[in-house]
């Protein structure tokens, strides 16, 4: 969530790169200012960007150093950028069950584990066997075996959105 | 690009044909490929999130761990006070702080069949042992803790008696070989976690000829069931002598067991010789082994190494004598107020390099001894780069800091005698022994490194200001000393790691770490390394779950991410009076709004915790509508328990903060373990504990609080009701 503008562009622009500050820190573990490449992604969609695969790697392009390395540097004119220009907006929630819906045909308020992993595993960044096998673990109601999607977004929405 | 499910495949006629009149017509394919690349994408978003929280709420564990750390060495130098000046609290014959801290082998408990004018009544159904020990003795052991049974002291005083005498035939740095069996297994900490010690042997197998094993530290302190740990490990020892090895920690010292639950647990669990076993405990941590060799290529220590560390001379120092690496051999030199002249004179370390955790001291945040001849602590050591003036990394240990020796005198301000120092302090002079000879204190240095230390990854070897003792020691320093000694792997512990285990330093480093869930249930797993004939490490990874069903990541996460996040709510509230004070410079019109900037800035300078504040803010403290932050918030979340007349929120607050070590102290002073002192003893402990803490604290409002606790008017404090009422409570929790 961006700062209001009624703070003015300065604080505005301050305020974004000391959030992009923040998400780079927590993944910094040699406290050296430089992140490894394969941590971008998460730090981007932790700053409420999400990128698909592909557009994720533009971004390492832009980026990477040629030790694998992501330095603060180079990271926060990009990183500043995407998030001012409102780049990979993130999904309302209302939007998000409507997609379940969608995958819903029967209309039968839940979702089978296996038909949820069919969905999943389609298009062209589909979901890897861990990443199945997490939204499963916490998807998935363990009584019944079933997704019921409607109590699964609210959950996750409150617990992500904080 | 195909997605080779039937769904997408279907055409869109075929599709429309459905009959269906009720509900609306099938998505399209196009649309259906829509949505779930909607879910693909705001389901990576959510876990990206979901790793961040748990990466900062580690952070938020192990920032609170080590600070609490530094904090020790406060407690510490209190009780060296105590001790040094006020022998006798109570006029009446020597306390139990002379004895838990400076013991006086009582002459009866010298004799080692001290043990044997123990009765053991014919109703205890606990394990009996003789010695020697027998496997079915070691069985009945397991088997009994277990169940929660505790061993009788008298067979508790019996084993650690046996294991002393063991303990004295073995030198500093024991000598292993792969030939004999055929994989060594080595351990890292684990801190009183019976549980995980068990599912290592129901993993790995009981210790053996066939099965040796190295534990290498930190048996006790901050689990629940460090002694029945440390019984098991020491009745393997007695059994397997050859096939056992177990190496000191950090923790096998008994002022780190005062403050982080070791000594508590045995007084509790043997109220009426647990003095005893304390005191033998003490003994024969001391003279655990300082380090495990195997196959003279691999070197096993608790902590790692200094650039100083001379294995050498290591093995030839009578270990036994560093009882505490928190107390130097002649004790008062690690006063930080004896240092403080000779820290002044050393100045700012040239050109210290060490980017990682530029965290000074806490010291610098801690007021000093009222009345003592010298500035006031902000002064000096403000900078990173300066002398820290912690106990361990003090001046006295000046190659810690700098290859040179300190060998300047004191300022003339401070009066020397020919005794020593004479210190003033309150209204009397207090009289320090002169300071130790270098050699005592080289020894005791080296044990420190070794039992303290942490790898970090860029080179060079900086004092350690995070723990306050021991030193980082760079990649350059291990590489030196492998070469050095021909050795190929450093194995160490000390650092919980989430996966149990961690290599560093190219593969010359492996840190293991046996514990798990050590901060919160779920934090993270435990590991063992086992090296065979081949010296290849083979890690084995497990976590100990307390429920049955497999908690999901999220949930997992969650309820770690909540503990951490009240633990940090209650350092908040417990340093109220200093925030605010921070805060006073960035809101002069007392509005009490700031920037999320400014209040980040405070919060980490007041803290000392080094946080992604601003990703924690919506936790602690609420918006205003222009995106300031409400700072005053930040102390909503909680409050004191009971409401206590006449307790201020300066007091409140100082209770909170020093609660731990309240409770302590007041252990300590209760010798007949009551849970009564007298009025007196409070009085007099408070105003020493807040004369040494610096904290103005109004006399009238100390006896005004002593006697409205004392609820019955006898004269008498039921200190854990006390305590009670300052433990911070959640102002949300339902059940407090």
């Amino acid at each position: 969530m961006l700062f209001p503008s009624a703070l003015g562009p300065e604080i505005l622009v301050t305020g974004v790169h000391k959030r992009i500050n923040d998400a780079f820190q927590v993944f910094d573990h040699d406290l050296n200012k430089t992140v490894d490449v394969r941590e971008i992604g998460a730090i981007v969609r932790s700053l409420g960007c999400f990128p698909t695969e592909a557009e994720l790697l533009d971004i390492i392009d832009e980026v990477e150093e040629p030790n694998g390395f992501i330095c603060f540097e180079r990271f926060l004119p990009t990183m500043s950028k995407i998030l001012m220009e409102n780049k990979f907006r993130p999904i309302p929630e209302d939007t998000l069950l409507k997609a379940f819906e969608v995958l819903d045909q029967q209309k039968k308020g839940h979702l089978e584990p296996n038909e949820l992993t069919e969905y999943m595993r389609q298009g062209d960044e589909p979901f890897t066997q861990l990443e199945m096998e997490e939204m499963l673990s916490s998807a998935v109601e363990p009584d019944s075996n079933l997704i019921y999607y409607k109590d699964f977004v609210n959950m996750m929405v409150l617990d992500g959105e904080r | 690009m195909g997605c080779g499910t039937s769904i997408s495949t279907e055409p869109q006629g075929r599709a429309m044909e459905t009959e269906e009149a009720s509900s609306p017509a099938t998505p399209s394919p196009a649309l259906t490929m829509k949505a779930a690349i909607l879910i693909q994408g705001w389901y990576r978003r959510y876990m990206a999130r979901l790793e961040m929280r748990r990466r900062y709420t580690w952070s938020i564990f192990q920032s609170i761990e080590y600070a609490g750390e530094q904090d020790q060495l406060q407690l510490s130098s209190f009780f060296s006070f105590m001790l040094d000046n006020f022998t006798h609290l109570n006029g009446s014959g020597p306390d139990l702080i002379s004895q838990l801290l400076d013991p006086v082998v009582d002459p009866w408990l010298g004799r080692e069949t001290c043990y044997e004018l123990i009765p053991v009544a014919e109703s205890y159904s606990g394990p009996r042992i003789s010695f020697p020990l027998s496997v079915s003795h070691t069985n009945s052991l397991v088997n009994a803790f277990k169940e929660h049974q505790t061993l009788h002291a008298r067979y508790a005083l019996q084993l650690l008696w046996e294991t002393k005498k063991l303990l004295k035939q073995m030198p500093n740095i024991v000598h292993m070989s792969t030939s004999y069996a055929k994989e060594i297994t080595i351990c890292g900490d684990l801190h009183g976690h019976l549980d995980d010690l068990l599912l290592i042997f129901y993993k790995n197998g009981l210790p053996s000829a066939e099965t040796p094993y190295v534990f290498n530290g930190d048996f006790v302190d901050r689990g629940k069931q460090s002694t029945e740990v440390v019984l098991i490990l020491f009745a393997y020892l007695l059994l397997y002598p050859n096939h056992m090895h177990l190496n000191r920690g950090n923790h096998e010292d008994h002022i780190m067991n005062l403050r982080y639950g070791f000594t508590k647990e045995v007084m509790q669990k043997y109220k009426t010789h647990g003095r005893e076993i304390l005191q033998l405990f003490q003994d024969v941590f001391s003279l655990l082994p300082i380090a495990t060799v195997i196959d003279s290529k691999v070197l096993i220590v608790h902590g790692g190494i200094s650039d100083q560390t001379d294995l050498d001379f290591l093995n030839s120092i009578e270990r036994q004598k560093v009882k505490s690496a928190l107390r130097l051999p002649r004790r008062s030199l690690e006063e930080p107020d004896v240092s403080r002249p000779y820290k002044q004179t050393h100045g700012p370390r040239p050109g210290s390099s060490h980017s990682r955790r530029q965290r000074p001291g806490a010291q610098t945040k801690r007021k000093r001894h009222r009345g003592l001849s010298r500035q006031d602590s902000g002064s000096s050591s403000s900078s990173s780069s300066s002398s820290s003036s912690s106990s361990l990394c003090s001046s006295r240990t000046p190659s810690c800091l700098s290859p040179r020796p300190c060998s300047s005198p004191p300022p003339p301000t401070v009066p020397f005698s020919v005794d020593g120092l004479q210190v003033p302090f309150l209204d009397s002079l207090a009289s320090l022994p002169p300071p130790s000879p270098p050699r005592v204190e080289r020894e005791w240095k080296q044990m420190v490194d070794v039992l303290w230390s942490d790898p970090k990854p860029q080179d060079g070897c900086t004092p350690n200001t995070f723990r306050g003792g021991g030193c980082y020691y760079g990649p350059d320093v291990t590489q030196r000393l492998l070469r050095h000694h021909g050795y190929q792997l450093l194995i160490r512990s000390h650092e919980c790691k989430q996966e149990g285990y961690e290599i560093c330093h190219g593969g010359n480093v492996i840190t293991i770490f046996s514990a798990s869930n050590y901060y919160e249930e779920g934090s993270n797993r435990g590991a063992y390394v086992k090296l065979g004939q081949d010296l290849l490490p083979r890690f084995y990874q497990y976590q100990v779950s307390r429920t049955t069903r497999k908690l999901t990541l999220t949930q997992r996460v969650r309820a770690a991410e909540g503990s951490a996040l009240r633990a940090l709510q209650e350092k908040l509230f417990s340093h109220r009076s200093e925030l605010l004070t921070g805060f006073l410079p960035f809101d002069h019109n007392n509005t009490g709004f700031v920037s999320v900037s400014e209040w980040a800035q405070v919060l980490e300078t007041v803290l000392r915790l080094d946080l992604p504040w601003r990703t924690l803010r919506p936790h602690l403290a609420r918006l205003a509508p222009d995106g300031s932050v409400e700072y005053l918030s930040c102390f909503d979340y909680m409050g004191p328990g009971l409401h206590l007349p006449q307790v201020t929120p300066n007091l409140a607050e100082t209770l909170v903060r020093y609660r731990t070590d309240l409770e302590l102290i007041f252990n300590i002073i209760d010798k007949d373990h009551s849970g009564l002192i007298s009025l007196d003893e409070f009085r007099h402990t408070w105003r020493l504990f807040s004369g040494h803490l610096g904290v103005a604290l109004d006399d009238g409002a100390i006896d005004a609080l002593a006697r409205s606790i004392d609820f019955n008017k006898d004269g008498s404090i039921d200190f854990t009701e006390f305590l009670e009422a300052f433990r911070v409570v959640h102002k949300l929790d339902k059940d407090h």
